[in-house]
């Protein structure tokens, strides 16, 4: 009996771990500080099972609804966890879970004096993301959009404080883009009266030609766009993200810009249709050419750049267009490659800010001409960072080469080559990129080889840990890319016609 | 042909695989540490020769590990002409273990470790591209083996092994990158699968622009083979040591190139198809120059080294080239020329160490009257120079004439011209150092005695060298592989 | 002029727009990020509004004595869900916006001005 009510309400469980987790670090951490990072790595444990719980239940039974307070919709607000989504909350919580343990050492170096609020915001930063993903209330999501966004500027800005100039910044962008969104919710709720997504599906496929319409699909659709700093609207995302604390940069960098584009697939296709996007408004082309403008000019300023986080932060915007060039290819192989890059980019994201958490914990540098003989020092952390650089390159058989077979041969198949020229020149920036820096690290300094010691400093293992298992990830989804198709991303592919 | 399900083609690339780890961690005591290294080249060996009597007999042994995407998986299959490669590198890396220890001791090198771990590493996955029974297993082993054997080729960790470091892998990991990913995806788009078979994977055939685009991309993508204009990593690759360029640069690696080349024609296009175009014939034309240009270079080169790595371009092109013939005869050269070489070119790299082991010289002009102080070695490096050029009674001879042969059914009198003017040029790049070794006087007359380089060091070009003409006499095994390889494998 | 608040909506949504984007005083962002706001609760307010309406609460007394014996007409009331979603609106503009002061705040203390050009020379 008690065990089918917990079932019911494990969609909410989800939610509601992180959140009491997080009034809990604020109470309690204003008495004792030690306790905040047990109570963090609890509840974002809970939620992850409650996740996964949630997730193979999907994959039983199909998709799970659960009613908030008993409303039925379209009335009240539904959380809807379907295949899609079910992986996204899954990727957040394994995500966050890890990250907590990866942030207790660094928050006691970094932040000593605000280690309650770090957490407070950081739960509440986790609530936030997983709301975004699991509700199916177009307006629901912009709330939680703004929850999220708004502990995210207090993370951001408790870092150094050069950064709140560019928290402030990316405030004010971000602003506009969940106000663009919301904007369009509003045109959609003029022409159809309703906020629930299927509802909202129905409706439209009444009208499919109303300019209203259209105007609130460009308008959720661009505020996403600058939501996850898709080209042009990129420049916002390196300054915000180089100079946040070490844990916050693990956290944020790899979910935020993926849970928007998890929106935008939303939106897409739970909304609006295949038929209206690809036949009607017919704006895939123009989509496909930021995406490889965002690919191009990601890489290049990713190959410009000495710090290793503003690195990071250029391949994001990099790795965001090819999300949104596999999402609007129009084709099932261009979905699979782009959904599936989603989840591989978000372990690959967060394990190579891990990798320079670690590093400016050590050697406090994030300037990659000052790792030289880095491989001596930190054998597990390099080795670590070598197979995250096989797979941001795409080598077999890491899960940056599947994401990009995938959309490389969607991009054959609808015939946009530009796109798949791009991608080509990413790996390749990428692999100068990366052996450019293992080069550093290999040889060691040739102009003063003992002014460095050679005697190892690993980094803590409650550091090394989770990157560890992050990269087990990354390779357990690597090697079962086919079973996680087929099982996870084949039922909700909109273009297979089920 | 008979498809044997068995799990035994795993067991060779996973032993060296194993000890690549055990080596890591027995880094503190060296001779267990070579130990491990004997212990997998000798399994491994064993493993290959152990399945040997199944492919003899025409059976070909399969096996699925992981199905990555749609009629797509991780499958090994050993078939003859896999088996031959494998048979080749596994028991030159035995030997080249043996000189490993003969030449790296007494150099007293750093970071022995690494070097014995990358190294059965990169064994492991030369195996893997030999049994590979796809396209796309093919490609994952040639990406592990371009990035294991890059610790090898920047063992020294100065200037210049960085340099020649950045030079291995922008050419390696540019072009399988840039021109191979893409028509790989290209080819299982327009195929559906990417397994080997005779037929080659398309149906139906696609059209000419697309075919030659596929043809170009899969022939500069296999940078490997060392074909012009990719070929300039390999003179920047002997910076490693020599070990390292004996059995990676001589064998492993760079026949992982001409093997993959032989694979895709072959396998992917098909001969059959292939013939109906003229695209053979335009590969015919750039093996051609990249033999006769390189030996031209070869010819002005002082670092001995350096000198073998462009002979070694000339000698992969012989390869291509029996490929691109597209007839029997030339194929079977080709897979020939596959062993042959390999022994040839091994005990070459091997007396180039020998000789920087025991004296410290590098370049041809300080080695006047050597043979004199190593006869061994340089009676070695005579014999291996004399295969290598084509003279009975070695090896090369044999897969010399079989190209010859090859170019003469496919009507081609001008590759015939090609292959003699070749190794007129080759004898001219040898001789004059074996002239020099053993017919000048050294410039100091101190020390006139025999000062050999350690035995360890000596010992395995002379195996490797006495190899060279038991293949010419009892050539049956790489015979038979080779024939039940066209029978099967290539004309169905 | 049916849709005339529209159109007002709109021209406050630009100049909100215009002052974030172009104005270099950092409290002048903070302005259009407000004018922005509130141009969006406008719209979704005024969309929900008809005439003759009086605001959604069901109170005795106005469009029938005995709410038992007559039917709720929708038309007597505005549309309660688009001030619903306002009032969440309004909550999420306040928070963004006191998180917008604060670091301005902070920015003038650490960088000693608040203009983004001076910001940015140093």
């Amino acid at each position: 009996m008690i065990e089918t009510l917990l079932t019911l309400q494990l969609p909410i469980l989800i939610i509601l771990a992180p959140l009491f987790a997080g009034f809990l670090t604020f109470g309690i951490g204003s008495f004792n500080k030690k306790l905040c990072a047990p109570i963090t790595i609890v509840g974002t444990g809970l939620s992850l099972i409650c996740a996964i719980q949630v997730l193979s239940q999907v994959q039983q039974k199909g998709p799970v609804h659960y009613f908030l307070g008993g409303w039925i919709p379209p009335i009240g607000i539904e959380y809807v966890v379907d295949h899609l989504n079910g992986m996204v909350l899954v990727l957040i919580a394994v995500v966050a879970f890890l990250t907590a343990i990866y942030s207790v050492k660094v928050v006691e170096k970094e932040l000593s004096k605000r280690i309650h609020f770090f957490y407070t915001l950081f739960l509440f930063l986790v609530t936030g993301l997983m709301g975004i993903t699991i509700t199916g209330d177009a307006f629901n999501v912009y709330v939680l959009i703004e929850i999220a966004a708004l502990s995210s500027y207090a993370l951001l800005a408790l870092g150094q404080k050069k950064s709140f100039f560019a928290t402030f910044n990316y405030l004010i962008i971000g602003t506009i883009g969940a106000c663009l969104y919301l904007l369009g919710v509003g045109f959609l709720l003029i022409q159809t009266g309703t906020l629930n997504m299927p509802d909202l599906a129905y409706q439209i496929t009444l009208q499919p030609y109303s300019a209203a319409i259209f105007i609130a699909f460009i308008l959720m659709v661009c505020g996403m766009f600058v939501k996850m700093a898709f080209f042009p609207a990129h420049g916002w995302l390196a300054n915000a993200y180089a100079s946040a604390p070490t844990a916050v940069g693990c956290l944020i960098a790899p979910l935020m810009t993926k849970v928007s584009v998890y929106v935008v697939i939303r939106v897409l296709f739970s909304i609006f249709s295949v038929s209206y996007v690809f036949d009607i408004l017919n704006i895939s082309n123009a989509v496909i050419v930021l995406a490889v403008a965002a690919i191009v000019v990601g890489s290049i300023y990713a190959l410009m750049q000495q710090h290793f986080r503003k690195l990071c932060c250029y391949l994001i915007v990099a790795e965001i267009g090819y999300m949104m060039g596999g999402i609007f290819m129009g084709n099932a192989n261009g979905f699979f490659g782009g959904t599936y890059h989603l989840i591989a980019d978000a372990l690959m994201t967060a394990a190579l800010f891990m990798v320079a958490g670690a590093i400016y914990y050590k050697q406090g540098t994030l300037d990659i001409r000052k790792w030289a003989g880095l491989f001596k020092k930190m054998p597990i952390t390099m080795t670590c960072f070598i197979f995250v650089a096989c797979s941001m390159i795409g080598i077999p058989p890491t899960a940056g080469f599947f994401s990009k077979w995938y959309l490389i041969s969607g991009a054959l198949q609808a015939g946009h080559y530009l796109f798949m020229i791009a991608l080509l020149f990413s790996s390749l920036i990428n692999a100068v990129l990366f052996f450019r820096i293992i080069e550093y690290a290999y040889f060691g300094s040739f102009s003063s080889p003992n002014s460095h010691s050679q005697e190892r400093s690993e980094a803590p293992l409650s550091m090394l840990l989770p990157l560890v298992l992050v990269i087990i990830c990354m390779m357990v989804l690597g090697l079962y890319s086919q079973d996680i198709l087929k099982y996870f991303i084949a039922p909700i592919n909109p273009f297979l016609g089920n | 042909m008979i498809t044997t399900q068995s799990i035994l083609p795993l067991y060779p690339i996973l032993i060296s695989f194993i000890a690549s780890g055990l080596i890591a961690i027995s880094g503190r005591f060296p001779n267990l540490r070579e130990a491990w290294t004997f212990v997998a080249g000798l399994c491994k060996l064993g493993c290959i020769v152990y399945m040997l009597p199944w492919i003899l007999k025409g059976e070909v042994l399969k096996i699925t590990l992981l199905n990555l995407l749609p009629n797509l998986s991780i499958a090994l299959r050993v078939d003859a002409f896999g088996m031959m490669f494998a048979i080749v590198a596994s028991s030159l890396w035995i030997l080249t273990s043996m000189y490993s220890v003969g030449y790296m001791r007494p150099l007293k090198e750093h970071a022995q470790t690494r070097y014995y771990c990358f190294f059965a590493l990169a064994l492991s996955a030369t195996i893997g591209v030999a049994f590979a029974a796809n396209l796309f297993t093919m490609y994952v082993f040639y990406e592990i083996l371009s990035l294991s054997t890059y610790p090898l080729v920047t063992h020294h960790q100065d200037k210049e092994a960085r340099g020649g470091g950045r030079k291995y892998l922008s050419y390696l990991l540019g072009t399988s990158i840039g021109f191979l990913l893409p028509a790989m995806i290209l080819s299982y788009v327009l195929g559906g699968t990417l397994d080997f078979s005779a037929n080659g994977v398309f149906s139906t055939m696609p059209s000419l622009s697309v075919v030659t685009l596929l043809f170009f991309l899969f022939i500069f993508g296999f940078a490997k083979s060392g074909i012009m204009p990719f070929h300039s990593w390999l003179p920047g690759a002997m910076v490693a040591p020599t070990p390292v360029s004996a059995l990676l640069h001589a064998v492993a690696v760079v026949k992982v190139g001409v093997f993959c080349i032989f694979r895709v024609m072959t396998g992917i296009f098909g001969v059959s198809m292939l013939q109906l175009t003229q695209l053979p014939l335009i590969l015919c034309i750039l093996a051609s120059i990249t033999i006769l240009v390189s030996s031209l270079i070869a010819l002005s080169q002082d670092n001995l080294k350096r000198l073998l790595a462009f002979s070694t371009i000339g000698q992969l092109s012989y390869i291509i080239l029996g490929v691109a013939l597209l007839s029997a005869s030339g194929l079977k050269g080709s897979m020939l020329h596959i062993v042959m070489h390999a022994f040839g070119k091994i005990t070459l790299f091997f007396c180039a160490g020998a000789i920087f082991v025991a004296t410290g010289k590098k370049y041809i002009s300080q080695m006047k009257g050597i043979g004199r102080k190593m006869p061994f070695t340089m009676a070695a490096f005579t014999l291996a120079a004399l295969s290598i050029i084509g003279f009975p009674p070695l090896g090369g001879f044999l897969s010399k004439i079989y190209l010859i042969v090859g170019a003469l059914e496919a009507q081609y009198m001008w590759v015939m011209l090609v292959l003699l003017t070749s190794s007129f040029l080759n004898a001219a790049y040898f001789f004059p150092i074996i002239y020099k070794a053993f017919f000048l006087k050294p410039d100091d007359e101190t020390n006139t005695g025999i000062k050999e380089a350690p035995l360890l060091a000596m010992l395995p070009p002379v195996i490797t060298a006495i190899c060279s003409i038991t293949l010419f006499l009892y050539p049956s095994v790489f015979n038979s592989l080779a024939d039940l390889m066209l029978q099967w494998g290539v004309h169905q | 002029m049916a849709n005339f608040n529209y159109i007002i909506v709109v021209i406050i949504l630009c100049l909100g727009l215009w002052a974030m984007l172009s104005k270099k005083n950092l409290i002048k962002k903070c302005i259009g990020m407000a004018i922005f706001q509130t141009g969006i609760i406008l719209f979704f307010i005024s969309m929900g509004a008809k005439k003759g309406a009086t605001i959604p609460i069901i109170q005795q007394g106005y469009g029938a004595h005995d709410v038992a014996h007559q039917a709720i007409q929708a038309s007597h009331y505005a549309n309660p869900l688009t001030q619903i979603l306002m009032l969440t609106a309004i909550v999420v503009g306040v928070a963004t916006l006191g998180m917008a002061l604060s670091l301005v705040q902070r920015i003038f203390n650490f960088h000693g001005s608040i203009e983004e050009d001076e910001i940015l020379n140093q």
